[in-house]
């Protein structure tokens, strides 16, 4: 019995950690959302000097071994930063064409993806046409979609490589509610398109690996929420106590904390259970997703409501929390569609 | 980190449900799936002797006392399989629980030679004497009094809340034993056999028909001088320790019976098409996640060896479980629709579902109110500033 860290493991939390915090700073996220919702600095100190973009990713792609909890702790660290860096695409382009690509596929992008030469962006639509090798149709919302060099589009009918810059790749950024993960419409007409070879592989991967990043990341801002929340009331003086010392207040706190802490056994469950191929992963990673982020999302609605004023300005940094967390509610299934497939599990289809 | 046990723990695992299988199959059919606590209370005294007889009442004590010197992984693989087997809760766990690791952990060698063997054989059983009528979450304002006179103490007042008193042994009692004092001082704790003139136990009826709590009145009730644990006036400290062993390992075996509860549901709703009411099903997901993160949140925290520093998350445990299974009783009342409030059983004795539904308004209360479990996550886990105390 050891559901904890390992010291290896425990490492990484700690050099992930100080990594974001040092360097992800409020106002670093904040040049980057005037902009296009990327810092390229913080992205390439993080694949190249900190190592750690590899991770997850097997070894003769490029990658540095480990598993999804190595994974899920970078995450979990970059999420309370709420650090501007395209890690999804990481999480589902990357990790597809590891899972589903050809060898020379694999070759071509992964070393790229992981060095942060190039940027992956992933999406998935109900249906593409592809034919004679070019694909066509619409993909609306893509995260990061504006930034990618490369995309990974995935439909019933198959998964694709699109380079951003091939002919018929057209991109339109949109502006986006949540600043350190804007969305883009990618329309393609007649654009050069390599399917993966194993796109079942690919898909798999996209959900492991997405669901898993998107935990982590509501995981590690849920915390930080919690954690900054708790330093105001200590801090704030109101009818001469502090805040956090009425009950109205701490009860609150004490409500953030229940859940995080849920969402942290979630997280590791559902990336242990991946790591493991457990019986109960697939359950484990619809669980993860939809707590995890209902967690997020209680979590930044009460930061901004214990700040009181404050905490609905553009200067405090609660509505970056709040906007992340809403838009990870969303991202890759909501909380109704991941919570009816952990009941058809156990209850079978409904009638 | 990893999610499972590894191949001697789950050697251990083959070897305790084996036992508790048969024991099911044989003997003790007859208290098999029993869910309260105070149903065949004579036959799970017996129980509590056959599991002693076989080395299974305490594992986690030292061999010295009639244990195992368990690891935590095999109490709580213990734990699960007893409640996996359908094996009703423990008539002596406060014994087992708390009285015995409090004596082992506070008390003198001599109570331990007078008590450890008895409650290890399950021939003592436990009950706590901690709330009164004016000290529920205030536990400190206790006003039972006890008086040193010669070679006794002499022990006057009320306990309320006594689980099981009317099937106990002994009672440990949190007294006040210095006049006039107030809060956490001058507290006193002792022991005390329930058999005695003085001693007046009178059940209480709870909300779904069961007794499964007492009154104990003491009228001049009295217990040896060398009674107490701790030192005269030291009480709180004990009384503190030992509800720190309330968040054991029997945790993890208390969620099996959970996950009867909630199978329990999921066959209901199949049965009578509720299953495929789209709010139910999420409702039912919840309810799915919800125990599967208790188990992993329960798993982390034991697997936390580092016990220097206070786990603030271990204090996140109470209430959630506790407000979890009162949501699993709506859900139940949901499921069943009208049907779930009648019974053909005139003596107002509930089916699982509907006792489930009634018991857990009980669980957001006892061992701690939510509200007081979340005054004690944000003053000790997040730091926040007491509440100031009253002094009326």
């Amino acid at each position: 019995m050891q559901f904890s860290f390992t010291e290896e493991q425990a490492m990484i939390a700690e050099t992930a950690k100080a990594f974001f915090s040092e360097n992800a700073t409020s106002e670093r996220t904040r040049r980057a959302m005037a902009a296009d919702g990327v810092d390229r600095e913080l992205w390439t100190s993080f694949c190249t000097e900190l190592g750690l973009s590899g991770v997850g990713i097997d070894e003769t792609l490029g990658g540095a071994g480990l598993g999804m909890v190595e994974f899920a702790i970078i995450a979990e660290a970059a999420g309370a930063q709420v650090a501007a860096i395209p890690l999804l695409g990481l999480a589902t382009a990357a990790r597809a064409i590891a899972a589903g690509g050809n060898d020379t596929q694999k070759s071509v992008w992964s070393p790229k993806l992981i060095s942060g030469e190039v940027i992956g962006a992933c999406e998935g639509v109900p249906s593409l046409d592809f034919k004679d090798g070019t694909l066509s149709g619409e993909i609306d919302p893509v995260p990061h979609g504006a930034v990618a060099d490369v995309f990974v589009f995935v439909s019933p009918q198959g998964a694709w490589i699109v380079r951003a810059d091939a002919p018929g790749v057209s991109v339109h950024a949109h502006t986006t509610m949540d600043q350190t993960r804007p969305f883009a419409r990618v329309t393609l007409h007649k654009a050069a398109a390599e399917p993966l070879a194993d796109a079942g592989a690919a898909i798999a991967a996209i959900h492991q690996g997405g669901w898993i990043c998107l935990a982590a990341e509501a995981l590690g801002g849920a915390q930080a929420c919690l954690d900054r929340t708790v330093a105001y009331s200590k801090e704030r003086i109101q009818f001469g106590r502090p805040i956090g010392s009425f009950q109205a207040y701490k009860h609150r706190l004490a409500d953030m904390m229940i859940e995080i802490e849920q969402a942290r056994s979630a997280v590791y469950w559902a990336a242990c259970a991946a790591d493991e191929g457990a019986e109960d992963a697939a359950m484990a990673l619809h669980a993860a997703k939809s707590f995890c982020a209902d967690t997020y999302f209680m979590a930044a609605g009460n930061m901004i409501q214990l700040h009181g004023g404050i905490g609905f300005t553009w200067e405090h940094d609660a509505h970056l929390f709040f906007k992340r967390a809403r838009s990870i509610q969303t991202m890759l299934g909501n909380g109704d569609f991941h919570r009816e497939q952990v009941a058809t599990m156990v209850l079978g289809e409904a009638a | 980190m990893k999610l499972g046990f590894s191949r001697t723990e789950e050697d251990f695992r083959t070897e305790c449900a084996a036992w508790l299988k048969a024991q099911m199959a044989g003997e003790f059919a007859d208290i098999k799936g029993i869910t309260t606590l105070t149903a065949k209370a004579e036959r799970r005294k017996e129980w509590e002797q056959q599991l002693a007889a076989h080395k299974w009442s305490c594992i986690g004590w030292p061999e010295e006392w009639g244990g195992r010197n368990a690891s935590l992984a095999q109490q709580v693989i213990f734990a699960e399989e007893y409640a996996r087997a359908g094996v009703p809760g423990r008539v002596n766990h406060i014994g087992i629980e708390l009285a015995g690791p409090t004596i082992l952990a506070f008390g003198t060698e001599e109570q331990k030679q007078r008590f450890l063997p008895d409650i290890a054989a399950g021939k003592t059983i436990f009950c706590q004497g901690f709330s009164e009528p004016n000290a529920g979450s205030d536990l400190a304002s206790v006003r039972t009094k006890a008086r040193l006179e010669g070679d006794k103490w002499v022990v006057n007042g009320q306990k309320i809340w006594t689980s099981l008193a009317h099937i106990s042994d002994w009672i440990f009692v949190v007294s006040r034993s210095e006049e006039g004092s107030k809060g956490p001082k001058g507290l006193t704790f002792l022991m005390m056999p329930l058999d005695q003139p003085g001693i007046d136990v009178r059940g209480i009826k709870q909300i779904n028909g069961d007794a499964e709590f007492n009154e104990t009145f003491f009228t001049d009730a009295t217990c040896p001088a060398d009674s107490l644990i701790g030192a005269v006036g030291g009480g709180w400290q004990i009384a503190m320790g030992l509800l720190a062993f309330e968040r054991g390992v029997s945790t993890l075996g208390q969620q099996m019976g959970f996950r009867n509860e909630l199978d329990a549901i999921i066959t209901a709703a199949k049965a009578n098409g509720s299953a495929n009411d789209p709010l139910i099903r999420q409702r039912i997901a919840k309810a799915e996640i919800g125990l599967r993160l208790m188990r992993y949140g329960a798993l982390r925290m034991l697997s936390n060896t580092d016990h220097s520093k206070i786990d603030g998350a271990a204090l996140t445990y109470k209430i959630q479980w506790a407000t979890w299974r009162r949501n699993l009783g709506e859900l139940a009342m949901d499921v069943l629709g009208q049907m779930g409030e009648v019974t053909d059983n005139p003596a107002y004795e509930w089916d699982m579902l509907p006792n489930l539904f009634l018991f857990s308004r009980s669980d957001t209360i006892y061992g701690g109110t939510n509200q007081i479990q979340r005054n004690m996550i944000a003053e000790r886990a997040l730091g926040l500033p007491r509440e100031p105390r009253g002094d009326v």
